[in-house]
C-alpha cells in the first residue's frame, strides 16, 4: 500500500455514493431518513463536549441530523468542496452565508444579473440589518474594476443567472474580488455541479437553492452553503466574526480551530443555531435521492432545452431568445467555455405583443405549468415582469433580464417535440 | 511547495495502531485547538501526554505535564507536534535521537505545521510521518464522524462502517 495513493471517482459515481455509506448499526443500504428532533448524550461530560464542539456528534436537529448531514457532505463533494451546510432554502443559504461575513454597516458588491428574489432580499431586507449591496453589471469587466473596493465584504454572483441567459467570466471576476481581498461568492443554482464547477475557476464559497435541480422533481425545499476551504480568511483581515474570539463559544475562534472548514462551522454553529433556518430529514431525503440522477436528467434538461430554444428561434411571433447554448447568444463563447456540456435548461425570450401577449402565452399553454419555480422534470413558464420581478421598478426589471416582454422557462424531461407543440399552439 | 496527500488506509492503519501520543505545545487553557484535540483523542481511547516547558508539573485533563519529551517516563508511539514549522525541526530531531528508547514510531504535525527537511531526516530514520493536518479531524474523517457535520470525508464505500 502506497502511503500517498488517493483513488479518484468520477462525479456520476459521487452523486449516487458520497456521503452515504450503508448505516453502521443496521446495514441499510438507503440513507435512513432520522426522523427526529434530538439525540441522546451518553454522560454530561459528552454533552459538555458536544456543546463546547470539542467532539464531533448530534445533539438537536436545528444544528444537525444525520439524513441532512448526507446530503451536505454529497453536496459538498460534488462541488469538489471542503464542507456543506444545508438549510430550509436557497435564500436562508444567502442569508446564512453573508451573516458568517457581514457586520452592520459593511458592503458587498453583487451581480446585478440575479433571480429576482436575491436582488429583493439583497436590496431591501438586508439592508434593515446594515447590510449594504452594490449592484454591478458582471458582464462589464471595466464596470466591475470601477465598482469593486477593498471595503467590500464579499462579490455575488450566478454565473448562469436567472432568468437572463446570462454566462459570466467566473474566473476574471474571481481574480478581481481576490485582488480586493474578498471572496467569489456564487450561486450555482442554475448549472448545478453536473455543468459548472465554480470552485475550478476561482470560487470560494457556493450557494444553492436545492430547491431546484438538486431536489429535482418540485417536491421539497432546501438551501446549501458549501466552502472550497482555501480562502485565507485571516491574512484578508477583515473577518472579525471568524477570526475573532467567539463570546458564544468561550472565545474559541472558528478560522483558527476549524481552519478549511472553520466558514462552515461558522455558518452551522452560530447562523443557523440562532437563526434554525434548519432543512428538515424529509426534504433531505427527496433531495439525496433527487441528486442520484442528477447526471443523466441535466444531460437531457440540456438536450430538451436546446430543441426548444432553436424552435423558438425561428418562430414568427418571437422577438429574441436568450440561451447561452445558441450560437446567436451573445455568451456563447463563455458557455462553451465554462460549462461545455450546456448551458442548462432555464432561459428567456421575448414575445412579440410585450406585457400583454406575455400574459396571454402564459394563460394558453396547457402541458407547460404556469408556475414559480424552475428546476423540475415538468416544463415550467413564467411571465416574470407580473410575477417574480413584479416588486421591481421597470428599469430594475429590464437590467435584470426580466422586461416586460419576457418570458422564462424551465425546460423539463417530457418528449422534446410535446414541449414544443404546446408552445406552437399557445404562440398561434 | 506540492501538496501532501495521504492515503486513507494508510492513516486508518496508522491510527489504530498508536495507543499513547505526546503532545508538544499542549495548552491548559480549555478554548485552544490543542486542549479541543486532546479531549477529543482521550475520548477516542488514546493516552495522551501534554507537553510544555512552562506548564511542567502542573496538570491537564487528568495526565501531568512534561517539559520535554525526553523527561517523559515511559513510552509513547507518537509525537503530535502544535508547534511552527520551524519548532518542528528541532522536535523531530529529539524524536529521532529518542526513537528506541521512547518506541517512537510516528511524527504527526499538525494543521499548517510542515517541514520537508525535518521530514526527510524523519523517514530515513525508519519513522512515519505525516504533516499539515489534525488527528482528530483525520480520525474523525475516517471513522464516519466529521461527515456528521457535513464535511466532506472523501470516501465511498459500500461496506459498513466498523469503529
Ligand atoms: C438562482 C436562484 N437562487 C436562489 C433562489 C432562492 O431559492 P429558494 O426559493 O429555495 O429560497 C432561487 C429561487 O428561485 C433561484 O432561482
Amino acid at each position: 500500500m502506497s502511503k500517498h495513493t488517493i483513488k479518484n471517482y468520477g462525479i456520476e459515481t459521487r452523486a449516487i455514493h458520497a456521503g452515504s455509506r450503508p448505516d453502521s448499526e443496521t446495514g441499510a443500504r438507503n440513507t435512513p431518513i432520522y426522523q427526529t428532533t434530538s439525540y441522546v448524550f451518553d454522560d454530561a461530560d459528552h454533552a459538555a463536549d458536544l456543546f463546547n464542539l470539542q467532539t464531533f456528534g448530534f445533539i438537536y436537529s436545528r444544528l444537525t441530523n444525520p439524513t441532512v448531514a448526507v446530503l451536505e457532505e454529497r453536496i459538498a463533494n460534488l462541488e469538489n468542496g471542503r464542507a456543506a451546510v444545508c438549510c430550509a432554502s436557497g435564500h436562508s443559504a444567502q442569508f446564512l452565508a453573508f451573516f458568517s461575513l457581514m457586520e452592520p454597516g459593511d458592503r458587498f458588491l453583487a451581480s446585478r444579473n440575479l433571480y429576482g428574489g436575491s436582488i429583493t432580499q439583497f436590496g431591501t431586507s438586508f439592508k434593515r440589518l446594515g447590510w449594504h449591496v452594490d449592484f454591478v453589471d458582471a458582464t462589464d469587466l471595466e464596470a466591475v474594476k470601477q465598482a469593486i473596493t477593498p471595503d467590500h465584504k464579499a462579490f455575488f454572483i450566478e454565473p448562469l443567472a436567472n432568468p437572463g441567459g446570462v454566462v459570466l467570466d467566473t474566473q476574471a471576476l474571481a481574480d478581481l474580488a481576490h485582488e480586493n481581498n474578498m471572496p467569489l461568492v456564487v450561486d450555482n443554482t442554475l448549472a448545478t455541479p453536473m455543468l459548472f464547477q465554480p470552485f475550478d475557476h476561482g470560487a470560494d464559497i457556493i450557494t444553492h437553492s436545492t430547491t431546484k435541480f438538486l431536489a429535482g422533481h418540485g417536491t421539497s425545499m432546501g438551501g446549501a452553503i458549501v466552502e472550497k476551504g482555501t480562502f485565507d480568511w485571516a491574512t484578508a483581515g477583515k473577518y472579525p466574526t471568524l477570526c475573532e474570539p467567539d463570546p458564544a463559544y468561550h472565545g474559541m475562534r472558528f478560522f483558527e480551530t476549524f481552519g478549511d472548514f472553520g466558514f462552515s462551522m461558522k455558518t452551522r454553529c452560530v447562523g443557523l443555531r440562532d437563526f434554525g433556518p434548519a432543512m428538515s430529514p424529509t426534504n433531505a431525503f427527496n433531495t439525496i435521492t433527487g441528486i442520484e440522477t442528477l447526471h443523466l436528467r441535466m444531460e437531457r434538461h440540456v438536450q430538451n432545452a436546446l430543441k426548444v430554444a432553436n424552435f423558438l428561434e425561428n418562430h414568427p411571433k418571437v422577438s429574441w431568445v436568450s440561451y447561452a447554448g445558441l450560437p446567436s447568444s451573445p455568451y456563447y463563447e463563455l458557455a462553451q467555455k465554462y460549462m461545455p456540456k450546456g448551458a442548462g435548461s432555464v432561459f428567456t425570450f421575448g414575445v412579440k405583443g410585450g406585457y400583454e401577449a406575455g400574459v396571454k402565452l402564459v394563460e394558453s399553454v396547457n402541458l407547460i405549468s404556469h408556475l414559480a419555480n424552475i428546476g423540475d422534470t415538468r416544463s415550467l413558464i413564467i411571465h416574470p415582469a407580473s410575477t417574480t420581478h413584479r416588486q421591481l421598478t421597470e428599469d430594475q426589471q429590464i437590467a435584470a433580464g426580466a422586461g416586460p416582454d419576457v418570458l422564462r422557462l424551465s425546460i423539463g424531461l417530457e418528449t422534446a417535440d410535446d414541449i414544443i407543440r404546446d408552445l406552437d399552439e399557445a404562440l398561434s | 511547495m506540492t501538496a501532501l496527500s495521504y492515503a486513507n488506509e494508510y492513516l486508518t492503519d496508522l491510527l489504530q495502531s498508536v495507543k499513547t501520543v505526546a503532545m508538544v505545545g499542549a495548552s491548559a487553557k480549555t478554548n485552544r485547538p490543542s486542549y479541543f484535540v486532546m479531549k477529543y483523542l482521550q475520548g477516542k481511547g488514546y493516552r495522551v501526554i501534554p507537553v510544555n516547558p512552562g506548564l511542567a508539573g502542573g496538570e491537564i485533563l487528568g495526565e501531568k505535564v512534561y517539559s520535554s519529551l525526553s523527561d517523559i517516563p515511559h513510552t509513547f508511539e507518537m509525537v503530535d507536534i502544535f508547534r511552527n514549522s520551524e519548532a518542528a525541526g528541532v522536535i523531530t530531531d529529539e524524536a529521532i535521537a529518542l526513537r528506541e528508547e521512547k518506541g517512537i514510531k510516528v511524527i504527526w504535525m499538525q494543521l499548517t505545521v510542515r517541514n520537508d527537511e525535518a521530514c526527510v531526516r524523519a523517514e530515513d530514520a525508519g519513522l512515519d510521518v505525516i504533516m499539515d493536518r489534525c488527528p482528530k479531524i483525520e480520525y474523525g474523517r475516517l471513522f464516519g464522524e466529521l461527515s456528521w457535520g457535513g464535511i466532506n470525508s472523501g470516501i465511498i464505500s459500500s461496506k459498513r462502517l466498523k469503529r
